[in-house]
């Protein structure tokens, strides 16, 4: 289906808010009546099993047909490698990984292999499939259900990874990874499944690669993804405050980052803040800074900075898991003390 | 049970010795090729391991897919992997199947249902299985063949694909090539169940167990799985016995394998002995079975001549099929 065809398509403007995990659900229903080749499987994601732990999912295998839409056994080796296989004969599988930490289950089908059958095939096959995840501190999960190992991925050639943090992206960016012609890693934020973001048309695509610049600045850019764009505008109030004028760019996609849209915020403001709910580490920001570095380094007014989670494991107990992820707070803070040059 | 349709008739037999022929001769040149210092690679030899692609090939048609492993370049083979783009590959040249970006362990040609070759051990079969579930979907009655060693039988990726297989009744069938050895090991030292074929019951999957280096056997199960898979009643485990003559990767110097063992085995050597059967039958002559040797040394001889006057691949090559382009 072309993008003329979407295009020409009448907008469904609803005035209601719409939750991510309603637009996530929209995105696969619209595309799976568009095209009979997209199939969906992961654990519990058929109706019988309630449409996915979270309802993602919910009410495709009745509308499909439970041989489209399948509820696997707990084997995520086999779910991906199942994936894989359909692609290489033509169809457009979305997997379900259920949480991002069982995606090191299935890091061989991956990493070594849907990453990676494009390029050492030459080009004769190519992988298109979706693997959805979910992830996110919040819910006292402790451990190893809520790690943020976006990184690990966007280290791999071959793999895309992508990440909305409202609505309206959720829904266009789903719809862009099922077009898209290598594997994506769709990364959805657990705790703001539930939160209404603005409606959106229905058909809609956002590009893979494109950032979007939320709030215009003129101090310091701000880049972030997923959940921590609430915290990143929910810190605006303290900036203002004192007297910061930042922009605020919602990266939107991990692999490939738009370095375009954020080097030129940078060249703008002189100053840069990468703000990542992962440990900071080894972490995008990391990649990100080094770029920004290398190409702006006359420009720069301050050193890039990061805020990011501690280099520790997700712990269990409240008071710990909340001081583990970044808040508007922390976030504030490290802005304005760049802009400062308290740095 | 096999039935006496499962028994190949004279002229299938024929030809599956006709493509045991070209097995062991590419196997021989590729080993003569590198010894010699023309071609550097990782060579993981099947010799000794001709009569299960051979067998299970002549039961197959070119739409049906095959996942296989780094030592696997038989069953491709078998299944129709043209010979000069196989050598110009595993010669990394642009000429190869994969431009020479995949080598010997990543050879792919889909044109003949050759979709993955993966380097890593088990990792056939989850993929096989996503081929088995696109032939349900579309309903074509394409059967995904997963050939893979003895060793990959304790690999989680084998308990997951079989359990998965077993309970959607996927049309895949889990050639297990049982070798004697993974790596270094010992069947017995790393699997404490007698024979693989058995593991099957546990996922309510038919098991067979058959001599792979018996053509007439190895035909027949085959046969039975392919039947079992065409017509919807679910995936098979056979487990081929057989043994490989040249150790793990080429230049290994065996010293884990006893001797004597070794030297029993290679004397079972299946190829000489199916060659006098074919002619004590009656199937064939000497002069036509002669033919096919020398057919396929003439084959090699200009696939090799082939890759050795092609190109490397240019830099540009480097970074091109990461991504596609997207529609």
């Amino acid at each position: 289906m072309s993008d003329a065809m979407v295009a020409e398509k009448p907008a469904e403007k609803t005035a209601k808010p719409v939750t991510i995990l309603q637009a996530l659900n929209q995105a696969l229903a619209d595309a799976m009546a568009e095209d009979d080749k997209i199939v969906v499987l992961g654990e519990d994601v058929a109706d019988p099993e309630e449409g996915g732990v979270t309802g993602v999912t919910k009410g495709l295998s009745t509308r499909f047909g439970e041989t489209r839409v399948r509820s696997t056994p707990i084997s995520e080796q086999a779910i991906i490698g199942c994936a894989i296989g359909a692609s290489l004969a033509g169809y457009k599988p979305v997997a379900e990984i259920m949480l991002m930490n069982f995606t090191t289950v299935a890091m061989d089908m991956i990493v070594n292999h849907a990453a990676k059958l494009r390029y050492m095939s030459g080009g004769q096959t190519n992988v298109p499939i979706v693997i959805r995840t979910m992830t996110g501190a919040g819910f006292s999960t402790g451990g190893q259900h809520a790690d943020f190992l976006e990184a690990w991925f966007a280290h791999t050639a071959g793999i895309k990874v992508v990440i909305p943090s409202n609505s309206a992206d959720a829904y266009g960016l789903m719809r862009s990874a099922i077009d898209d012609p290598d594997p994506v890693l769709f990364v959805e934020n657990m705790p703001n499944y539930w939160t209404p973001y603005p409606a959106f048309d229905a058909g809609h695509r956002v590009p893979i690669g494109k950032a979007n610049v939320v709030v215009g600045g003129s101090d310091i850019t701000i880049v972030s993804y997923a959940r921590m764009m609430n915290e990143c505008q929910m810190a605006l109030a303290a900036l203002g405050e004192a007297g910061v004028s930042a922009e605020i760019i919602d990266l939107r996609t991990i692999a490939p980052w738009d370095q375009e849209t954020v080097l030129a915020s940078v060249a703008k403001t002189g100053r840069l803040l990468v703000v990542h709910e992962a440990v900071v580490p080894f972490g995008v920001g990391a990649e990100i800074a080094a770029v920004v570095q290398e190409k702006l380094f006359g420009k720069l007014k301050a050193p890039v900075a990061r805020v990011g989670a501690p280099f520790n494991p997700v712990p269990f107990s409240k008071p710990l898991e909340t001081a583990h992820v970044p808040s508007a707070a922390k976030i504030a803070d490290a802005a304005i003390a760049l802009v400062q040059g308290n740095h | 049970m096999l039935t006496n349709s499962h028994t190949p008739d004279a002229a299938t037999q024929v030809e599956m010795f006709r493509r045991m022929a070209l097995l062991k001769a590419n196997d021989e040149r590729s080993r003569k090729v590198i010894s010699t210092g023309r071609l550097i690679m990782p060579y993981y030899s099947y010799r000794g391991q001709e009569v299960i692609p051979a067998a299970l090939s002549v039961n197959l048609t070119d739409d049906d897919y095959l996942v296989t492993i780094y030592r696997g370049i038989h069953d491709m083979i078998a299944k129709g992997l043209p010979l000069k783009q196989l050598w110009a590959e595993i010669a990394g040249r642009i000429d190869g199947t994969c431009k020479g970006k995949g080598g010997p362990m990543h050879l792919t040609y889909p044109k003949k249902g050759i979709m993955v070759t993966t380097g890593v051990v088990g990792s056939s079969m989850p993929i096989a299985n996503g081929l088995g579930w696109a032939s349900q979907l579309s309903g074509d009655g394409r059967v995904a063949v997963a050939t893979f060693g003895d060793g990959a039988s304790n690999i989680g990726a084998f308990h997951e694909s079989l359990n998965l297989a077993s309970v959607w009744k996927l049309p895949v069938i889990f050639l297990c090539q049982n070798n004697r050895w993974g790596e270094h090991s010992a069947y017995a030292k790393t699997t404490p169940v007698a024979r693989i074929a058995d593991r099957a019951a546990a996922y309510g999957m038919a098991g067979i167990h058959v001599d792979g280096n018996d053509p007439i056997a190895m035909y027949g199960a085959a046969r039975e799985a392919v039947e079992r898979a065409r017509a919807g009643e679910g995936p098979t485990l056979i487990e081929a016995m057989t043994f490989r003559h040249y150790g793990h990767v080429f230049g290994d110097a065996d010293a884990y394998m006893d001797k004597a063992y070794k030297a029993e085995w290679v004397a079972k050597d299946p190829y000489p002995i199916f060659r006098a059967q074919l002619i004590a039958d009656g199937a064939a002559t000497e002069d036509q079975l002669a033919g096919f040797e020398r057919d396929a040394e003439a084959q090699l001889d200009e696939a090799v001549d082939y890759a050795l006057g092609s190109a490397f691949p240019g830099l540009e090559q480097l970074s091109s099929d990461v991504y596609g382009e997207a529609a």
